[in-house]
């Protein structure tokens, strides 16, 4: 696989398809000439040293960019053969499908069921309490966090601990079923054990979920992930893609001088 | 062997020497600490003394006013009518009158207040924020005389307009409780939108995440977070509403609504807004301006109001903490 492999946005291979996608911050032109494939129901790692622009190509997969007042996506991003940026999508329910989880942990500071409850609710659930029930408990075990919190569904979110949290938080965005779930680095705030248990959930979920992760972790990444998009700032400050391929391949056998020099940790 | 212990020996000594030398934990006196210390201690030494100093006054002048054998608390606190001339000395006539005027205004000032505090902290860009807060602190400024003529010389004409010059008095209490309410909707909104914009982005994020819309992230994760500090931009809203007095002397009326509950009809009058009716500040206002002796029935049954204000307030502070500690939801 290379960076632009010309496939037809309709390729049921992939579920989002950048093309030529530049992301502007005022002025200030943050990635460039973005063409990134990301395999459905596999795991895609982001890597690349900080400031390089991952988060920024993370959200605009999700029009997450937009709650920044000054921010500007050009290029296309295809989803489902959908520019999700052409003038009449909305960008409410392109986040209903693709869901996202934060470096930080953040919790609603409500109850862990109403926390889990949110994304159901306001997406105009229908179902009985009853079947929300079930739902709320489908989504904590699918975030391997029913055992240790069952008991205190009606505790606050917060109460959890950090590693705790950030499942919760995964946990709710599984709720809502989305297609694609965007992490940006959901680990960074967690220990080696809570770490672990992200990882093997993130494997669990990629049967049924395509999930687009940015690590700075170097081992997370190699071990994590399917395919690896390594980013590295360009002369002028902007982002680029320099290397995409299978993990393996990029981590054993870089074809670019600077993917190997990164991954080498001779910079960055 | 015996060199190695002797080379240990002496770097111990060495060791210890210089610790002595450079590690002092004797305890220094610092004279400017402990200098602003007191300073600070006595600037909130001052504003308790102050608040023990009202209280005590109050409580003393009404003790007066209750020890007096014209005055007796159950007719204080239970009758109907407010007339020192002929020595009724009723204070729920008075207390009626407040809480029309403060609830209207709070019908007025809550809705709008927060409707525009959400519309400031997440609607409206940073521009546009830039030019309404000062102005919303300008509206707050505004002396409340000139509200007052406002509320007589605008607010009521509209209502005589809207409702008929038979129904609406010249004096009343639904104009200056509109008014009143206009005068702390700044307050309201410029306090619940610094509670607004204090909830973490973060929280604003994960909503959004979740396919929430703006109206949806505003009144289900924004306004919950930042429930106590709504609230308690609500109950300083209400304690300015009851405190308030230049507006109500002007607009609401010069005379008590004594009323006999056997006779009044209890919404065509007693609780009727658009009839004259003064309020315990407004009553306060009046009595003081004009020639009060000093140590007079009149004279100390104005601290008994005022000690009737203060409790009022007091419990809906007692009440708002109560329900803050019941309904917040923590985001720390
Ligand atoms: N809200 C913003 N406003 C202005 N510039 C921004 C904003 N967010 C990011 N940038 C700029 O865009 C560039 C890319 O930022 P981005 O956060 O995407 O990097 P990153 O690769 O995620 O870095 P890190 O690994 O440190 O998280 C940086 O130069 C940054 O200064
Ligand atoms: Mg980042």
């Amino acid at each position: 696989m290379t960076t632009n492999g010309g496939i037809s946005p309709q390729d049921a291979k992939y579920a989002l398809e950048t093309r030529d996608m530049h992301v502007y911050y005022g002025s200030f032109r943050a990635v460039k000439h973005i063409n990134l494939n990301v395999e459905r129901q596999k795991i895609t790692a982001l890597i690349g040293p900080s400031g390089c622009g991952k988060s920024t190509v993370l959200r605009s997969f999700n029009r997450m960019n937009e709650l920044v007042p000054s921010a500007r996506v050009e290029g296309k991003v295809f989803f489902h053969g959908k520019n999700l940026y052409d003038s009449n999508v909305d960008p409410v329910e392109v986040r209903r499908r693709i869901g996202m989880v934060f470096q930080k942990p953040n919790p609603f500071p409500k109850s862990i069921y109403d926390n889990i409850a949110f994304g159901p609710r306001i997406n105009g659930w229908q179902g009985t309490k009853a079947d929300m029930d079930n739902l709320v408990e489908q989504s904590l075990r699918a975030s391997v966090l029913w055992d240790e919190v069952k008991d205190k569904l009606k505790e606050s979110g917060l109460s959890l601990s950090g590693g705790q949290q950030q499942r919760l938080c995964i946990a709710r965005a599984l709720a809502i079923e989305p297609e694609v779930i965007l992490m940006d680095e959901p680990c960074s705030a967690l220990d080696p054990i809570s770490t672990l248990k992200i990882e093997e959930l993130m494997f669990e979920l990629r049967r049924q979920y395509t999930i687009v992760i940015v690590t700075h972790n170097m081992q997370q990444a190699s071990r994590a992930s399917d395919n690896t998009a390594f980013f590295l700032m360009d002369n002028d400050r902007a982002g680029t893609l320099v290397e995409y391929g299978p993990t393996e391949q990029l981590f054993t056998n870089p074809q670019d001088k600077r993917t190997e020099d990164y991954i080498s940790g001779r910079f960055g | 062997m015996a060199e190695q212990a002797r080379v240990s020996a002496e770097s111990q000594t060495a060791a210890a020497s210089s610790t002595a030398v450079s590690l002092d934990f004797r305890k220094r006196t610092r004279i400017g600490e402990s200098v602003i210390q007191g300073f600070l201690f006595f600037c909130g030494a001052v504003s308790i003394l102050t608040t023990l100093g009202i209280v005590f006054v109050l409580g003393e002048e009404s003790l007066l006013f209750f020890l007096d054998e014209r005055v007796s608390i159950v007719e204080f606190l239970t009758a109907t009518s407010w007339q020192p001339a002929i020595e009724d000395f009723g204070i729920i006539p008075l207390i009626n009158a407040t809480f029309i005027t403060s609830i209207i205004a709070m019908v007025v000032a809550i809705p709008l207040g927060l409707g525009a505090a959400i519309y400031l902290s997440e609607y409206a860009s940073a521009r546009i924020r830039g030019i309404l807060k000062p102005v919303l602190e300008i509206l707050a400024g505004i002396p409340t005389v000139v509200y007052g003529y406002f509320a007589i010389s605008f607010m009521t004409p509209v209502l005589r307009g809207m409702f008929g010059k038979d129904t609406v008095q010249i004096y009343n209490s639904a104009s200056a409780g509109i008014v009143i309410g206009i005068l702390i909707l700044p307050l309201i909104a410029s306090l619940s939108e610094d509670a607004l914009s204090s909830v973490p982005r973060a929280l604003r994020q994960a909503s959004y995440g979740l396919g929430a819309t703006r109206l949806e992230t505003a009144v289900r994760v924004v306004v919950p977070s930042a429930l106590s500090g709504i609230i308690a931009a609500f109950i300083i809203g209400i304690s300015r509403a009851i405190g308030e007095t230049m507006i109500v002397a002007i607009a609401a009326g010069a005379g008590p609504k004594n009323f006999d509950l056997s006779q009044d009809n209890l919404f065509g009058y007693v609780l009727n807004p658009f009839v004259a009716a003064e309020t315990m500040t407004g009553h306060i206002a009046r009595i003081s301006g004009g020639d009060l002796s000093y140590n007079s029935i009149d004279y100390n049954s104005i601290f008994a109001i005022g000690l009737m204000l203060f409790i009022i307030t007091l419990l809906l502070n007692i009440l708002s903490r109560y329900i803050v500690r019941r309904f917040r939801e923590v985001y720390e």
